[in-house]
């Protein structure tokens, strides 16, 4: 549709111009034009984006590593041998089941409760919505780095949590530097974080859906269990793919929450595939981090495609 | 693309209410209502609870954070720790460089990122489609990917510990772009054609005639860009190696890895320090804020 306006504004004389440049010049002063307009934006976005992703994926298949950085051209193509040799790193395969156990347990309880907390705003009224919605929203808007020391704060053995668990007769364990409660911990963290995030993307998602449609389902009587199932969550069905989406791709990346929080421990409890790759970095290992960052992005974008297919399916 | 999809309904959310929504059922106080609200309400004071913790702790002596159990009130106010980062930490220099990084960054986007934007909603030119996907794609890559390149190129370009290390990488998001190019496509071309008869320039015509229609975008655009860049520690880590180049986070963080690890007053107060202008950003612009969120589903 652009195309036929432009082409339009190409046959158009302006005053002031030749007419006998015809339709062909004016278009290709128009590209010139568009992309002047597109230069700053494409040079510093090569520069510091598309640059960098090539570059990591041929890094991925050499052995670069910290003292390379002088002579970049130097290094030696290893083939498929970085891949091989974090997938066969026991430590690797350590960071995949903590990256596992977090989006698998991360995920459906934020969504879930998410979901909860945008039909419950939805039904209510007032002010109070908008002041209960600021609330839980606030944790996302904040710095982890700020956030990450009170919790760590509430979380110490004689801490916020366990003084009041011990009000109960609860003896609350050492949450970080337990192997068994560190994950869940980080776990609660990132759900508390991002909750508020799905929590206004579904509550969107809700105000767009037509209140007649609610009403002919009121009128037929049916019950608000069955409206819920029935008529909210069909049509709400976009917005939950968008919002798994978008939560997936944050949840695999999981790291900063654990680099604040646990550096990874104890005992790699807390190593994600993200902090796996942040530390073979910090080690120099630049071409093994490479091919584990890429080995990541491969993960999310077949979950990603896997939940366009389940959750478009119906459609 | 399907990131957008719930742009225009947030819109509308926000500004107006459908009219006949209110039924009389739905405004009595049922038991079920009541019980709705009462756990939002203890839900909320959940929620929030770390930040009121971390505001009480900012203000109490370091005896009375050691003490067990906890006071919940404090016995004593003081201003020490904050004193502490007023004094001998050096706040200014930190928060400082937060503030030019920051503006920066949102200076920087909004002017890339708006001027490819026209380029792409408004005009024809080879690439085009091409330049499209590209940002795009980029849109799904996880940013541990870019970061090891990334440091490799700073380095050898000597920008290590300097502004433009932490400013550069973020100037051009790709989703503003796309928010910006959205916006604009609905800008009638009748409007943009009249300026070009009356024979005013591209420039002109982006300068006097686009730019001014496109606040909303800017908005959202300026918002996200100034949380992301005030928030974000883990580039400016390993690019800032001098005190002289930390931003707040930067900071922080290292103060709480270090020796001070659980000197908690002074870290409370730090974080607090930390959070302050965007909780006061957060009241003043909330919705832009949620808007914002809900238009592009970026944190």
């Amino acid at each position: 549709m652009t195309q036929a306006v432009v082409g339009a504004t190409g046959r158009a004389p302006a005053p002031g111009r030749a007419r006998a440049g015809g339709g062909s010049s004016r278009r290709r002063r128009q590209g010139w034009v568009a992309w002047g307009f597109a230069l700053p934006f494409v040079a510093v976005f090569a520069i510091f984006m598309v640059v960098p992703i090539v570059g990591s994926f041929a890094m991925s298949f050499t052995d670069f590593t910290a003292r390379d950085i002088r002579s970049p051209f130097s290094v030696n193509f290893v083939g498929l041998e970085q891949y091989a040799g974090v997938l066969g790193d026991p430590v690797f395969l350590t960071s995949l089941g903590v990256t596992a156990t977090f989006v698998v347990v991360g995920i459906p309880v934020t969504m879930a409760l998410a979901l909860a907390l945008a039909l419950a705003l939805n039904a209510s009224k007032g002010r109070i919505v908008s002041v209960l919605r600021a609330g839980f929203y606030a944790p996302v808007v904040t710095s982890i780095v700020a956030v990450a020391v009170v919790w760590r704060y509430i979380l110490q053995p004689e801490g916020l949590l366990n003084s009041a668990l011990a009000i109960i007769g609860i003896q609350g364990p050492d949450w970080l530097n337990d192997t068994r409660t560190a994950l869940p911990s980080l776990i609660a963290m990132a759900v508390w974080r991002n909750v508020g995030t799905l929590m206004v993307i579904f509550l969107a998602g809700l105000q767009a859906i037509p209140t007649d449609v609610k009403e002919a389902a009121l009128m037929d009587g049916a019950s608000s269990w069955r409206r819920l199932t029935s008529v909210t969550l069909p049509l709400l069905r976009p917005t939950l793919l968008l919002g798994a989406v978008l939560i997936s791709v944050g949840f695999l990346q999981f790291f900063e929450e654990a680099f604040v929080m646990t550096q990874g421990g104890p005992l790699n409890s807390t190593l994600s595939v993200a902090y796996y790759t942040f530390k073979q970095f910090g080690f120099g290992q630049y071409g093994t981090a490479s091919a584990a960052s890429y080995l990541l992005f491969l993960a999310i974008a077949l979950l990603s495609l896997v939940q366009f297919r389940v959750l478009r399916s119906k459609d | 693309m399907t990131l957008t999809s719930p742009a225009a309904p947030a819109v509308v959310a926000e500004t107006v209410e459908p009219p006949r929504r209110r039924r009389r059922s739905e405004n009595r106080l049922t038991p079920g209502r009541a019980l709705t609200y009462t756990v939002l309400v203890v839900g909320v004071i959940v929620w929030i609870l770390p930040f009121a913790w971390m505001l009480l702790g900012s203000v109490k002596t370091q005896r009375e954070i050691l003490q067990r159990p906890p006071t919940w009130w404090p016995q004593e106010f003081t201003w020490e720790n904050f004193g502490a980062w007023f004094g001998q930490l050096n706040f200014g220099q930190f928060f400082g460089n937060s503030i030019v990084v920051a503006l920066f960054t949102v200076l920087g986007n909004l002017v890339f990122c708006s001027m490819v934007g026209y380029a792409l909603a408004k005009m024809d030119f080879p690439g085009k489609k091409a330049l499209f996907l590209v940002v795009m794609v980029t849109l799904m890559v996880p940013g541990v990917v870019t970061f090891v390149p990334l440091f490799v190129m700073v380095s050898s370009l000597g920008l290590v510990d300097t502004y433009a290390a932490l400013i550069l990488p973020f100037v051009t998001t790709p989703l503003g772009v796309f928010l910006m190019r959205q916006f604009m496509l609905g800008i009638p071309d009748p409007l943009l054609e009249a300026a070009r008869i009356d024979g005013a320039g591209e420039l002109r015509i982006f300068a006097r005639i686009v730019m001014p229609l496109c606040g909303p975008p800017l908005a959202t655009l300026g918002i996200l860009t100034f949380l992301a860049s005030w928030n974000n520690f883990l580039w400016p880590l390993v690019a800032a190696q001098t005190e002289a180049k930390y931003t707040l986070p930067v900071a922080l963080s290292l103060y709480s890895t270090g020796q001070n690890a659980t000197d908690y007053g002074l870290l409370l107060a730090g974080s607090v320090l930390v959070i302050a202008p965007i909780i006061l950003l957060f009241v003043f612009l909330q919705r832009y804020f949620i808007q914002g969120i809900a238009s592009t589903g970026l944190k």
